[in-house]
C-alpha cells in the first residue's frame, strides 16, 4: 500500500476557487462603483478593487479561521499591493518608452547630426549621430581611468587588506550615493572654470569617472571575496609572489565578475545628464575630438529636446531615451548572463 | 640504478631567521595598489575642498543665512559690474524644497518598497522572485532623465487627478491647500517621480536585509503555530527594522541630490512652499541647474557653495545610512 502525503500547507482547490471568485466579484463591485458614483478612469478602479479584494478576502479567513487568519489575509494582499506598485512604473516606463520612442528614427537617424535642423524641425530630419559618437567617447574615457582605480580599489579592500581599509570600504560607498550634479560642479569648479579651459568630452568623461569609480569597486570587490582563499594559498605555497598571485590566479578567476562589475558601472553612467550639463558643453554638430571644443552626448541630446517643448523635439527626446534603453537593457542582459555563468561553475 | 649517497651536511644545519619582509616587487604592487585604494579618499576630498574654496568668499559674506536665507538675489551684471540692488545668496527656500519633494518621495516610497519586499522574501515563489530582483535591479539602472520623462508625460496626469482629490477631501489640513485649483507641475507630483526612483534600492536593501533573518527563527516561530503576519511581525521586522531605516535613509539621499527628474517635472521657482500641491518649488540641485546657465562670475561662487552644502547633506545621510545598514546585516547568520 502507498501512502501519498499531504500537503497541508498547499492552497486546496475550494480556497483557489473562494480567491478567485472574490477576485472577480470585486472587479465588479469596483466597475459599478465607478460607473455610479462621481470617480473616473483606471486608476479609482484598481485602488477600489484592491480595498475590496482585500477587504472581502480578509472576511472569509476571519470567518473559516479566526483573527489571526484575517490579519494573515490583510498582510497578503498588502504585499501584493506593494509588488503592484513596484511593477507598475516599470511597466508603463517600459510600454511607454517602446510605443513613444520610434516615431523620431528614420534612415538616417544614426548617420546625420543636428547641426543642420532644429531640434523642432519635422522627423525625417537630423539625427544622433554626434551624440552616439560622444557617448561612446565619453564611456571608453570613463572606462580607462576607472576600471584600474576601481579595481586597484577592490584589491586594496581584499588582497592587501592595508592600513585603513575599514575607511575606504566606508568612503566607497558613501561614494557611490553623492549626487550626480556634484561631480559635474567639481569638474567644473576645479578643471573648467578660471582656467581657460574650455567645455570638452573629457572633462565629461571625468565627471562620469566619480561616480563609475565606486561602482565599479563595490562589485568587484564582492566578486574577489568569492575567490576561494584555498586558491591565493595554493599560489603563495608554489612559491609566487603576492603580486603573482594576485595577477596569474585571483584576477584570472574572477574575470567574469569582473567583466560584470564593469558593464554594471557603465550602465550607471550612460544616462547621466546633470554632471554633463556642466561640462561637456553638448554641442549639435558631430565632434571628433574629446580633448577639445563641445561634444555632444545622447543625455544632453534628451535634455536638449526637452528643453525645446516642441511635438517634434518630445519625439526625439523619447527616441533619445530609447536607444540609451536598449543600450542599458544589452549592458545589463550582459552582465546577467556573465554572473549565472559564474555561480553555475 | 644505486641509490646515490647523500652525503650529510657538515656541519649540522644552523637556524635561522624567517624573513616577512616582502620583495621589491611585491612592494612596488602593493604600493600601486594603495595608491589606487586610496583614490576615492583623495577625490572626496578634492571634491568638498574645491567646492568649498571656490564658494569661500560667499560662504563668508552670507555667513549663516546662507543656510537660512530665503532671498537668491544676484545683482551683478554679466560683465562684472555692480547691479542695481544689493545682492543676497540664502538656499533656505530651495533647502526646505529639497526636505519636503524628500519626505513626500519617503512617504510614498517606504511603505511600498517595504510591502514589495516582504513580497520577494516571504511570498513569491523562487523563480518569480529571482525575475523580480533582476526587475528591480535594471530600475534601478534606469537613467533619472527617463524618469523625468516619463513623470512629465505619462504620470503628471494621474499624479493630477489625485492631487484633485487630495484638495478636494483634504484641503482644510495647511498643506493640500491651494489658492486656484490647478495641480500642474507641483512639489506633491515631483515627490511621485522621485518616490518611483526611490522604490528599488529601498526595496533591494530591505529584501537583503529580510533574507538574513535566521531561518531556524522564522522556523521555531512557525512550530509555535505562528501565521505569516505573526511570524513577520514578531521574528522578521525586529530583526531588520534598523536595517530597512538605514535603506530608507539611502533612498533620503538618493532623492535629496536627484537633478534632471526634478528639474523636468517642477515648475523651478524660488520660493518657499508648504503647499505640496501648488506648482511652484525646486530643490537645491535642480536650482543649481536653472542658474547655472546665466550665472555672473560671482553667482556661480554661490552656486559652488550651495553644491558644497548639498554635498555635505548627501555625504551625512549616506554615511549614516551605510553605517546603519552594515551595522545590521553583520548581525546576520
Amino acid at each position: 500500500m502507498t501512502v501519498t502525503p499531504i500537503k497541508p500547507w498547499r492552497a486546496t482547490k475550494r480556497d483557489i476557487a473562494t480567491q478567485i471568485a472574490v477576485l472577480l466579484a470585486s472587479v465588479v463591485a469596483a466597475y459599478f462603483l465607478i460607473a455610479n458614483t462621481g470617480f473616473e478612469g483606471r486608476l479609482p478602479l484598481v485602488i477600489f478593487f484592491g480595498i475590496f479584494s482585500i477587504t472581502a478576502l480578509a472576511i472569509i479567513s476571519g470567518l473559516r479561521r479566526g483573527k489571526e487568519a484575517a490579519k494573515d489575509a490583510v498582510l497578503a494582499g498588502a504585499a501584493y499591493v506593494g509588488l503592484f506598485a513596484l511593477l507598475l512604473p516599470v511597466v508603463s516606463i517600459l510600454w511607454t518608452v517602446i510605443s513613444r520612442g520610434t516615431a523620431a528614427i528614420y534612415g538616417g537617424f544614426f548617420t546625420t547630426d543636428m547641426s543642420q535642423d532644429p531640434f523642432s524641425s519635422p522627423l525625417d530630419a537630423g539625427g544622433i549621430k554626434h551624440a552616439l559618437i560622444g557617448t561612446l567617447w565619453l564611456i571608453v574615457i570613463a572606462l580607462i581611468i576607472s576600471v584600474p582605480l576601481g579595481i586597484l580599489t577592490a584589491l586594496y579592500l581584499t588582497e592587501t587588506k592595508g592600513p585603513g581599509s575599514g575607511l575606504i570600504r566606508f568612503l566607497v560607498q558613501a561614494m557611490s550615493g553623492i549626487p550626480s550634479i556634484v561631480a559635474g560642479l567639481f569638474i567644473y569648479s576645479a578643471l573648467i572654470s578660471g582656467t581657460g579651459r574650455g567645455f570638452s568630452g573629457f572633462m565629461g568623461a571625468l565627471a562620469l569617472s566619480i561616480l563609475m569609480i565606486p561602482t565599479v569597486a563595490r562589485t568587484a570587490e564582492e566578486v574577489l571575496k568569492l575567490v576561494p582563499p584555498d586558491l591565493r594559498e595554493a599560489g603563495l605555497a608554489l612559491g609566487a609572489t603576492q603580486w603573482k598571485t594576485v595577477a596569474l590566479v585571483v584576477l584570472p578567476a574572477a574575470k567574469s565578475g569582473l567583466v560584470t562589475a564593469v558593464i554594471l558601472g557603465v550602465a550607471r553612467i550612460a544616462g547621466e545628464t546633470a554632471p554633463l550639463l556642466f561640462t561637456t558643453g553638448g554641442a549639435d554638430a558631430t565632434n571628433l575630438n574629446p580633448m577639445d571644443d563641445n561634444m555632444g552626448t545622447i543625455p544632453f541630446y534628451i535634455w536638449k529636446a526637452l528643453i525645446d517643448g516642441s511635438p517634434e523635439a518630445a519625439s526625439r527626446a523619447w527616441a533619445g531615451i530609447f536607444i540609451l534603453m536598449l543600450a542599458v537593457l544589452a549592458l545589463f542582459g550582459t552582465a546577467r548572463y556573465l554572473s549565472r555563468a559564474r555561480t553555475v561553475r | 640504478m644505486t641509490i646515490a649517497e647523500i652525503e650529510r651536511p657538515n656541519p649540522a644545519p644552523v637556524p635561522r631567521a624567517l624573513e616577512t619582509k616582502p620583495r621589491i616587487s611585491d612592494q612596488i604592487f602593493r604600493s600601486i595598489v594603495a595608491l589606487g585604494g586610496f583614490s576615492s579618499l583623495i577625490i572626496l576630498g578634492l571634491i568638498a575642498a574645491y567646492l568649498f574654496f571656490r564658494g569661500y568668499s560667499i560662504l563668508r559674506t552670507e555667513g549663516l543665512s546662507f543656510i537660512t536665507g530665503y532671498e537668491w538675489v544676484s545683482s551683478i551684471n554679466s560683465d562684472g559690474t555692480a547691479g542695481s540692488e544689493q545682492s543676497t545668496y540664502g538656499v533656505g527656500a530651495m533647502l526646505l524644497g529639497t526636505l519636503v519633494t524628500a519626505a513626500i518621495a519617503l512617504t510614498i516610497g517606504v511603505p511600498v518598497a517595504v510591502l514589495a519586499a516582504l513580497y520577494l522574501t516571504f511570498f513569491a515563489p523562487v523563480r518569480i522572485r529571482n525575475f523580480l530582483v533582476s526587475v528591480v535591479d535594471l530600475m534601478a539602472a534606469f537613467p533619472s532623465i527617463l524618469f523625468g520623462l516619463w513623470g512629465l508625460y505619462v504620470l503628471m496626469e494621474p499624479g493630477m487627478y489625485v492631487a484633485e482629490l487630495l484638495n478636494k477631501y483634504l484641503g482644510w489640513i495647511p498643506i493640500f491647500a491651494v489658492p486656484v485649483p490647478v495641480f500642474l507641475r507641483s512639489p506633491f507630483i515631483a515627490g511621485l517621480v522621485l518616490a518611483v526612483m526611490i522604490i528599488p534600492i529601498v526595496t533591494a536593501i530591505s529584501r537583503e536585509i529580510f533574507a538574513q533573518t535566521p531561518l531556524d527563527r522564522i522556523q521555531a516561530a512557525y512550530a509555535l503555530g505562528a501565521s505569516k503576519w505573526a511570524m513577520i511581525k514578531n521574528v522578521a521586522f525586529p530583526y531588520s527594522y534598523s536595517g530597512v531605516v538605514g535603506g530608507a535613509m539611502l533612498g533620503l539621499g538618493r532623492a535629496m541630490g536627484e537633478t534632471v527628474a526634478v528639474f523636468t517635472v517642477l515648475n523651478i521657482l524660488y520660493q518657499a512652499n508648504f503647499k505640496i500641491l501648488l506648482g511652484a518649488g525646486g530643490n537645491l540641485a535642480s536650482h543649481i541647474i536653472l542658474k547655472f546657465g546665466e550665472a555672473s562670475e560671482e553667482e556661480i561662487k554661490a552656486l559652488m557653495a550651495a553644491g558644497f552644502v548639498l554635498f555635505l547633506m548627501t555625504l551625512g545621510v549616506n554615511m549614516l545610512a551605510n553605517f546603519i545598514v552594515s551595522r545590521t546585516s553583520r548581525r546576520g547568520r
